[in-house]
């Protein structure tokens, strides 16, 4: 069955999305933009390495994930929550996860949960809401 | 404490830091030779992390090295070689030999150096590994797992002000700082409107004072590097009109500093900013000449001990 569920979603969000079975799904928060697309896999937005034209730098036809991202949240018609999680700081991959249904993964929570020693650090943190 | 975190905490003083040079051998007979020549100017020097993806000493042994000379080390920690098992183990390590200064960044992809058939790690991107320092500095391993004492840290991160999405570029200090991050080194910058921009944008996060910024400027002798940055470094913009500036001068050398030392006069006049990072290629001779026009004073032993009874001051004041 879980099998199953992970050939759907693969089926659906693969084409669409570029999805890459992280099964941590994030698509929400980064304006309906698969970061995992980013060949650096980064989850916290571009590096320093965007080009003038805005491209990637690993990739130079390709526009930087993180730029389409940051457009497409501004853009889109998406939930307000969603937007407002678009500067969260999003927790290092748990690779154990690869492979995995994401669509049972949130509704086990299972993608929540981070190690013991991932939380706020700085009063700053928890007022800006940055903790995943 | 760190003479940096000192200097950038508890005084309104303007902090230099610089580029270590990579080493590639020559035991630390070489290491000796580059520190000598940053002795007494800058508050930190950058062990830098296998610079633009080609391998050398390690950022670990080179920040040791720095210790050991009698300069003070600031650990570069790129996350495209090591995961985050290998990143814990080296901070720890540094920590032993009393490395205080750590900086984050995500690092050039592979494809920038000489290995590009090498495999990418990326196991934690920038703002995270800012935040895993932040756990050791703790006291804890990212698992929970304690340590005892915790490591004595002052964690910074870098930005790059100069590449798109422009606006966003602040969006992403207000989550460094979040994470932990105290100050923070820019990538080189020759758009000063840009660099205008960003510092205004992090002020008007309300930033200003919680997050030191250190902006950064090259020192070139021609035309040819800013050529070299503008067409090979993703990320750095040289507009046409400064590397025409520097190519059509009658001594173009002498036009490459007075540039980089505009660059630098622009750059500290910026809110926010708190210092300024250099980079150099190692035979440049006008570091000395730079650091003097920027009214800084070499510090000697003679008088560097005068200037740390009053850090000392502003210590227990603070």
């Amino acid at each position: 069955m879980t099998t199953f569920i992970a050939t759907i979603e693969h089926v659906v969000k693969g084409p669409v999305w570029g999805c890459q079975d992280c099964g941590q799904c994030v698509l929400h928060s980064t304006g309906m933009t698969c970061p995992m697309n980013c060949p650096k896999t980064l989850r916290n937005g571009p590096c320093g390495g965007v080009r003038e034209n805005g491209h990637c730098e690993v990739k130079p036809e390709m526009k930087c994930v993180w730029l389409k991202a940051y457009d497409r949240t501004q853009d889109w018609p998406l939930p307000s929550s969603w937007k407002d999680e678009y500067n969260h700081l999003r927790p290092p991959v748990d690779n154990r996860l690869k492979g995995t249904s994401s669509w049972k993964n949130f509704f086990t929570k299972r993608d929540r949960w981070t190690p013991a020693g991932w939380k706020n650090t700085t009063d700053e943190s928890v007022a800006q809401g940055v903790d995943h | 404490m760190s003479t940096l975190e000192q200097k950038l905490m508890n005084t309104t003083e303007t902090v230099f830091t610089a580029e270590f040079h990579s080493l590639d051998g020559n035991g630390l007979e070489k290491a000796k030779k580059y520190a000598d020549r940053f002795r007494g100017w800058f508050d930190g020097v950058n062990a830098t992390d296998n610079t633009a993806a080609h391998a050398h000493v390690s950022n670990v042994a080179s920040a040791i090295a720095i210790k050991q000379l009698g300069l003070e080390p600031i650990l570069q920690i790129v996350c495209r070689d090591k995961n985050r098992l290998a990143q814990q183990a080296d901070i720890m390590g540094a920590s032993m030999f009393g490395v205080e200064n750590f900086v984050a960044l995500t690092g050039d992809d592979v494809t920038a150096g000489d290995e590009p058939e090498a495999r990418r790690v990326f196991d934690t991107d920038g703002p995270q590994l800012v935040r895993l320092m932040g756990t050791l500095k703790r006291g804890e391993y990212m698992s929970g797992r304690k340590i005892d004492p915790a490591p004595h840290m002052f964690i910074g991160a870098v930005e790059n002000p100069g590449a798109p999405p422009f606006e966003y570029r602040v969006q992403r200090v207000a989550k460094k700082y979040a994470a932990g991050a105290k100050f923070l080194q820019l990538q080189i910058c020759y758009h000063q409107d840009r660099l205008e921009k960003f510092c205004a944008g992090v002020r008007d996060a309300g930033l200003a004072g919680k997050i030191a910024i250190i902006p950064t400027v090259v020192l070139v002798k021609g035309a040819r590097p800013l050529n070299f940055m503008h067409n090979s470094v993703p990320g750095i913009d040289v507009p046409a009109d400064q590397i025409a500036r520097v190519e059509m001068a009658a001594d173009p050398a002498e036009e490459a500093y007075l540039q980089t030392l505009e660059f630098a006069q622009h750059a500290l006049a910026q809110p926010g900013v708190r210092g300024l990072h250099l980079t150099d290629f190692r035979n440049d001779e006008t570091l000395e000449r730079l650091m003097t026009d920027l009214g800084r004073v070499r510090q000697t032993a003679a008088n560097s001990s005068t200037t740390n009874e009053v850090k000392d001051d502003h210590a227990y004041s603070a």
